[in-house]
């Protein structure tokens, strides 16, 4: 039977729960030292004076380093950095190199001790004087001086701009309604941190709380002047990412310490610095429009986002789901992007959809009832199977069954369309559901397999595990691939001397790695045919490879299976102790969609030589409902429960896949009810500051959360057939939860999160 | 943080002369709070004398009520059977704040002495008046639909943070403490915490060095109708937006005694005088539980971002005493939770 798909626990839990999981911070290393950042008070302005010197002086301090003294970086080159493979820096600001401030908490020196406690104590009692300029912290007043970009991620940002405003003036039905979300963080359980060891000058050992250990690599590497290769990261195990754990500027500051200390240096964030200095989701403010005609089918989408930016070219994309969801004939997406003197806005789970479906799915609820339709109806009458901008057919999509399927498993039937009919004590309780999506990904990736004399089998890639069960399912996609039980597998990756690997990010690790897993132990199974068959010792001696089949670690003619040998026998006649087999998958379509290298390097394939996806769109789509229970008198709202449908491919796992959707779910909850950072507007600096102040959802906010797949295999992304499930489970759910919301109460709120003040001021 | 001296107190009054002697030291309870505050750099002690194995841990009978030990823990006090029967408002308004793993820690005399979780308070490069006197209150024109709507200052709009005390208020309870050279005396409730005035800085009206050793709770007849409501953005874990602790004693269809304080509206637990003098002598009707909770919430002044705790407190305070008459129950204070008792 196979492994794949089976609902196994994860192959590394009783580690975790057991503390023998090594996470970045217990790297602990001899002699090493302990770093302690200093933050920038101000928004904007330059480093007059620092009292450095006096705190030279301080009990344990090794080091104090700033602009003033810092080791000097290869300055920013985009084109070098793209070569490079160094390009994805959280922000573009190489830490300590000059004495201007960019945003409030900006890292301006960092003290070395021989204890975290006196490393913090130093840095406490630095003082920094500055020269402040009149700094930009509010959005609304900053839009007036925002800029269209004209690229998002190499697409074009700007979609139709300015197009649909005939069409909606020509719509029988509309509505048009602004939106807003606010600024998120990712707080990942495990704060960030680094270890860095140098061995020599041009050696570099960091240890290091990364979604990818390759990219950590590459820019470390491209900003120390080191060969690549020279410079290992290593990350075994991750508590949790979101996308705030690409490179960010603490583990260059961390190796500048240590090169300075001359010694092992530790560094781990704060959860204060985790609010200024590993990215947030920005606030957007959403206009979205959308005509139809008197029967309900939509004309024209308007979905308009005002953002920020900051040090990067990356701004919140709020419109992604409006260019690939409902038929329209035609959309217009568009972006206003301001400069924010705050820290710099990144990638968090589902960055796009997760406030870009709050907002269209809120307005196709407020269509729906205009229309007085049902909402799942109204959805299906204008579902597209299509890609709606390319033209492409989706590579696998099964949205309409998501919303069936939903609507039956949820009992969506007994909701009443009209609000404020359903009451349970004092509660009002209300209905909605949304739709969800995000993109298919998938990078190039190489896994190496190794199966030894022992019977046990090795699975290597750069991969990472950020919690989401990596190393569960590599072990049951080779499980299947080799014939053997998914104990004798161990999967080693986190370590960027392992065959290359793209980042945990844009929920594609799966899509990627486990081709080349699956290719890597059909290549090693060749290996141990053609062995066996050239043996003249072996029951297989003179078959033809084509009628070898395997099963139970072992190799057998098919239709005769007593001429059988197991893999150890034909290894050990062969005397060889072991035999590895690599292989690169490569993001091309066809019989040209797994490149089999003995080398283990690949090189991304350019979108333009991209087959497939001139032929496919590739994405995901669910459907999320949600029921409330409203307390009019204090505005409070409490999800009872969630039913969220999933078509993403292929389910790898059924018991990792589950919890990746719970957890978005979960965030999902946060995101409509209670996430919210607030900055001072004064002086732009996160009133928000740890998680006290930051509430994320506490168990008792999380209902009973059903997760239903619909399970079919996406014939066009890989021969594995799965896509990624990382991001798609927050989709959506608080448009659902707002529509549901409505449902209850009658009152629409349009500005997350739904707080109790919110409701008394709609 | 930054270097301190930490000793374990064996002896009362040795403890309480070591503290006197050095402006800078402090007592240490759980730590649950002042060990943070430490971590932020908002204060800095000298040294830490922890009271915890010290003997001011005992509940007990005492000839008019009920004496709870200072250094007894939050979760103790809250599950003992002699709160629960006598004082069932105490037990639910401590079980609705913090968590399981805090109350554990907690002490009954640190509860008392917690500072405010005002953001501009913690943040050590904001202005506060409390934490450095005259550099502002950062709060007052800035991020504040959490703060205080009653009492405050220009100098400080933060609220105090506690559950406990809140009940406490209600309650009439007595805070007995002990200074130097066996200094004894003891504090009424509605004395031991106080408005933010001129002098933020303080907090209540301990002196420095003196110790906490108990709070005595009077009889009452009021545990059969008493009731602890608290409304705040998540289901657990988080801070009141605003409570309420109500107590009621009828006698025929006409209230005897009523006993109202709010939390989450100002520097202090607000002890809601004019609403329960309103309701003396009437009968404990909705009409009348509004009224009362108008008169009292009209000398309200909202600032910036929370004029939404105005109504919010009114409909809280009537809530709540319905709740009392009701005879209220443990697992009231989820009662703005929708999500127990169904699925």
């Amino acid at each position: 039977m196979s492994e794949t798909g089976k609902p196994i626990s994860r192959v590394d839990g009783r580690m975790k729960v057991s503390g023998k999981a090594t996470y970045a911070a217990e790297f602990n290393q001899p002699n090493m030292a302990y770093a302690f950042p200093v933050r920038a008070t101000i928004a904007k302005g330059k480093i007059a004076s620092m009292d450095d010197d006096i705190i030279r002086k301080e009990l344990g301090v090794i080091a104090v380093i700033s602009y003033k003294n810092a080791y000097k970086l290869k300055p920013l080159d985009m084109q070098a950095q793209m070569k490079a493979g160094a390009a994805f820096l959280g922000e573009n600001l190489p830490p300590l190199q000059d004495n201007v401030v960019h945003y409030p908490g900006q890292f301006v020196a960092v003290v070395v001790a021989e204890t975290y406690e006196q490393a913090r104590a130093a840095a406490y009692k630095l003082k920094v004087r500055y020269t402040a300029d009149k700094a930009a912290v509010d959005l609304r007043t900053e839009l007036p001086k925002s800029t269209k970009p004209k690229m998002f991620m190499g697409e074009e940002a700007q979609v139709n701009e300015g197009k649909a405003a005939g069409p909606l003036a020509a719509s029988a039905k509309k509505v048009d309604h602004t939106y807003s979300t606010p600024v998120e963080h990712h707080h990942p359980m495990e704060p960030h941190a680094t270890v860095a060891v140098w061995e020599g000058t041009d050696r570099l050992t960091l240890y290091d709380a990364t979604q990818g250990v390759g990219l950590t690599s590459a820019i470390a590497a491209y900003f120390f002047g080191l060969h690549q290769e020279n410079v290992r990261v290593v990350a075994p195990f991750v508590g949790g990412g979101f996308g705030s754990k690409g490179l960010w500027l603490h583990t260059l500051l961390v190796a500048i310490a240590a090169k300075a200390a001359n010694r092992p240096v530790k560094l781990a964030l704060t959860r204060q610095m985790m609010q200024t200095n590993v990215g947030h989701r920005a606030a957007t403010i959403q206009r979205v429009a959308m005509g139809t005609d008197a029967a309900g089918q939509l004309n024209v989408l308007r979905h308009h986002t005002d953002t920020y930016n900051n040090l990067t070219q990356f701004f919140e994309p709020s419109g992604k789901q409006t260019l690939v969801l409902y038929k329209a004939p035609l959309r217009e997406v568009t972006y206003n992007v301001a400069h924010l003197d705050r820290s710099t806005p990144t990638f968090m789970r589902a960055p796009g959809e997760t406030p870009g479906t709050f907002a269209l799915e809120c307005a196709m609820d407020e269509m729906a009832y205009q229309l007085k339709m049902d909402p799942v109806e109204f959805r299906i009458k204008n579902h597209t199977a299509q890609d709606p901008v390319k033209g492409h057919d989706f590579s696998s999509e099964f949205l309409v069954e998501c919303y069936r399927t939903g609507a039956e498993r949820f009992g969506w039937a007994s909701r009443s369309m009209e609000p404020r009919q359903k009451r349970q004590g004092k509660y009002l309780v209300g209905y909605g559901m949304a739709t969800a999506t995000y993109p298919g990904g998938r990078s190039a990736a190489s896994v190496k397999v190794l199966m030894n004399n022992k019977g046990n089998v090795t699975v290597m890639t750069a991969s990472i595990d950020i919690g989401t069960g990596t190393y569960t399912v590599l072990a049951q996609t080779a499980a299947d691939a080799l014939g053997v039980p998914v104990e004798k597998i161990d999967v080693k990756i986190g370590d960027s001397s392992l065959p290359p690997a793209p980042l945990a990010g844009g929920s594609q690790t799966t899509a990627s790695i486990h081709p080349a897993a699956l290719d890597a132990c059909v290549l090693l199974r060749k290996e141990l045919v053609s062995i066996a068959i050239a043996d003249p010792g072996s029951k297989l001696n003179g078959s033809k490879p084509e009628d070898i089949g395997f099963a139970n670690g072992k190799l057998f003619v098919k239709g005769n299976e007593d001429r059988s040998e197991t893999y150890l026998n034909i290894l050990n006649r062969a005397k060889r102790n072991e035999i590895e087999a690599c292989a690169t998958t490569l993001p091309v379509s066809g019989a040209g969609l797994t490149v089999p290298s003995a080398l283990c390097t690949p090189s991304q394939t350019p979108p333009e030589q991209n087959s497939d996806i001139k032929q496919y769109a590739f994405h995901s789509f669910g459907a999320q409902f949600a029921e409330v229970w409203v307390d009019e008198d204090f505005g409070t709202i409490r999800v009872k429960r969630v039913t969220s449908v999933q078509d993403v491919g292929r389910i790898m796992n059924e018991k990792t896949a589950r919890s990746q959707i719970i957890g978005g779910v979960i965030f999902g909850i946060g995101a409509a009810l209670m996430e919210a950072t607030e900055y001072d507007k004064r002086w732009g600096n996160p009133v928000t500051r740890t998680l006290a102040d930051y509430h994320v959802p506490v168990h008792l906010d999380v209902p009973p959360i059903d997760v239903h797949f619909i399970g079919k295999p996406d014939p066009h992304i890989s021969p594995i057939g799965a896509r990624g499930i990382g991001e798609i489970g927050i989709t959506g759910v608080s448009a659902a939860i707002a529509n549901a919301v409505f449902n209850a109460t009658g009152k629409r709120l349009r500005d997350l999160p739904l707080t109790p003040e919110k409701f008394f001021e709609s | 943080m930054r270097p301190f001296k930490y000793a374990n107190a064996s002896n009362p009054a040795a403890a309480i002369k070591i503290v006197t002697a050095d402006p800078a030291a402090r007592f240490l309870g759980g730590g649950t709070n002042l060990v943070d505050l430490m971590k932020e750099d908002v204060m800095h002690p000298s040294q830490l004398m922890d009271v915890t194995r010290l003997k001011f841990s005992v509940i007990e009978k005492k000839a008019n009520g009920l004496s709870i030990g200072g250094t007894a823990s939050n979760a103790v006090t809250a599950n003992h059977d002699l709160v629960r029967e006598n004082y069932p408002l105490l037990s639910m308004a401590i079980l609705a704040g913090a968590s399981a793993q805090i109350r554990n820690m907690a002490t009954n005399a640190g509860n008392l002495n917690q500072r405010t979780r005002c953001t501009y308070f913690y943040d050590a490069n904001m202005p506060c008046n409390k934490r450095e006197p005259g550099t502002g209150c950062g709060a007052l024109h800035g991020v504040n639909k959490n703060h205080a709507i009653l009492g405050w200052s220009e100098k400080c709009v933060a609220t105090y943070p506690s559950d406990m005390a809140v009940a406490l208020a209600a309650l009439n309870a007595v805070v007995q403490v002990e200074g130097s050279g066996n200094t004894k005396r003891n504090i009424p409730f509605a004395d031991f915490h106080r408005l933010p005035g001129e002098h933020p800085e303080i907090d209540n009206t301990l002196k420095h060095g003196e110790l906490i050793t108990s709070i005595d709770l009077p009889e009452n007849r009021l545990a059969e109708k008493s009731y602890y409501l608290k409304v705040r953005e998540r289901s657990s874990y988080a801070f009141a937006l605003i409570s309420v602790a109500a107590a009621l004693e009828t006698n025929g269809n006409r209230i005897k005694d009523v006993r109202i304080a709010l939390g989450g509206v100002a520097h202090k637990p607000w002890r809601a005088r004019i609403a329960e003098q309103w309701l003396r002598g009437k009968e404990p009707t909705q009409a009348n539980f509004r009224a009362a909770a108008s008169a009292e919430l009209k000398h309200a002044k909202p600032l910036g971002q929370n004029k939404y705790k105005v109504g919010l407190a009114a409909k809280a305070i009537v809530r709540a005493l319905e709740g009392a008459m009701q005879g209220g129950t443990y697992g009231a204070m989820e009662a703005d939770s929708t999500t127990t008792n169904q699925n």
